[in-house]
């Protein structure tokens, strides 16, 4: 009995040892995994696209979740929409051009409506996001389950833990000077963005 | 040397090429998927990473005629029709 104590008690200074300190989590992801859907609806057909090109760090403390900092970006240049005139013009001058505003970013700032259910929870991020070189704060809500020791069974050899977030949020075009006012008959203001990305970060030692 | 000068008749060879050219667009469109939104050369599959639950889409390019393909050949067949009843050629002789 003692000696189980012992190693119950062992296990939980162990467990907050390894957890007193947040965790760099990197998204980029060899993988092609890590995805972002955006969404804007037109008259004969609603444009769906998605971006691949994800990349930043989070840095989370999985026994503190409203300590969560960091930056995602995604290359601009990722984005694909299935018809390809239609993505010339999106990658183009006019719309969103992708040279000369080559990322797009997410910096989280703070969280707060933090609901925690295991390793999972749920919460309002709030952040500055860019578009075309324009910054704007956002607040929107994201999921986040935290995956202790997947990070190798995702392929790989090292150890180490999962960060999954994933939001959805929507943005106006004309906050980001996205062909503001214009064309707002074959493509809507509103963008429906989905993100599904997961990080990993590597046991220290 | 006297050559003789062969007379193609090209209404008719414009209007088979007019229909040929509906039945080949309509055909085409038919074949590969009907589609009724816009031309796309790439399709995607949603795929689910095992480990952490995220979809993600997995492209195949692969042509998929849309509407403005489907426009762009009865346009075409139409185009040529019109030409074809166009009083500019000569009658072939019989």
């Amino acid at each position: 009995m003692k000696t189980s104590l012992l190693t119950v008690a062992a296990t939980i200074a162990l467990s907050s040892a390894i957890h007193a300190e947040p965790l760099t989590f990197d998204f980029k992801d060899p993988k092609g995994v890590n995805n972002i859907v955006f969404k804007l609806d037109a008259p004969l057909e609603s444009i769906n696209g998605t971006a691949n090109g994800i990349s930043g760090t989070v840095t989370a403390d999985p026994a503190n979740p409203a300590d969560i900092k960091g930056t995602i970006t995604v290359d601009a240049a990722t984005l694909h929409v299935p018809n390809p005139v239609m993505k010339e013009h999106m990658h183009g001058e006019k719309w969103l051009n992708v040279t000369a505003h080559p990322n797009i970013s997410f910096e989280l700032k703070s969280v707060t409506n933090v609901k925690r259910d295991g390793n999972a929870g749920t919460a309002d991020a709030t952040g500055v996001f860019t578009l075309k070189g324009i910054k704007k704060e956002l607040t929107v809500p994201v999921s986040v389950t935290y995956l202790p020791g997947k990070l190798k069974a995702r392929g790989g050899d090292i150890d180490g833990d999962l960060l999954v977030i994933r939001a959805n949020f929507q943005i106006n075009r004309s906050d980001f000077e996205v062909q503001a006012g214009q064309s707002t008959d074959k493509v809507a203001e509103q963008i429906d963005i989905s993100l599904s990305i997961a990080g990993g970060a590597p046991t220290k030692g | 040397m006297k050559t003789e000068k062969t007379h193609f008749p090209v209404p008719q060879i414009l209007r088979a090429a007019s229909i040929l050219c509906l039945i080949a667009t309509v055909a085409t469109w038919f074949a590969l998927g009907a589609h009724l939104g816009w031309t796309k050369t790439s399709v995607a599959t949603q795929q689910i990473d095992e480990i952490t639950g995220i979809e993600y889409p997995v492209f195949e390019n692969r042509f998929v005629p849309g509407v403005e393909f489907l426009a762009a050949g009865i346009g075409l067949s139409f185009a040529l029709a019109v030409v074809a009843f166009l009083p500019m050629f000569p009658k072939s002789q019989p």
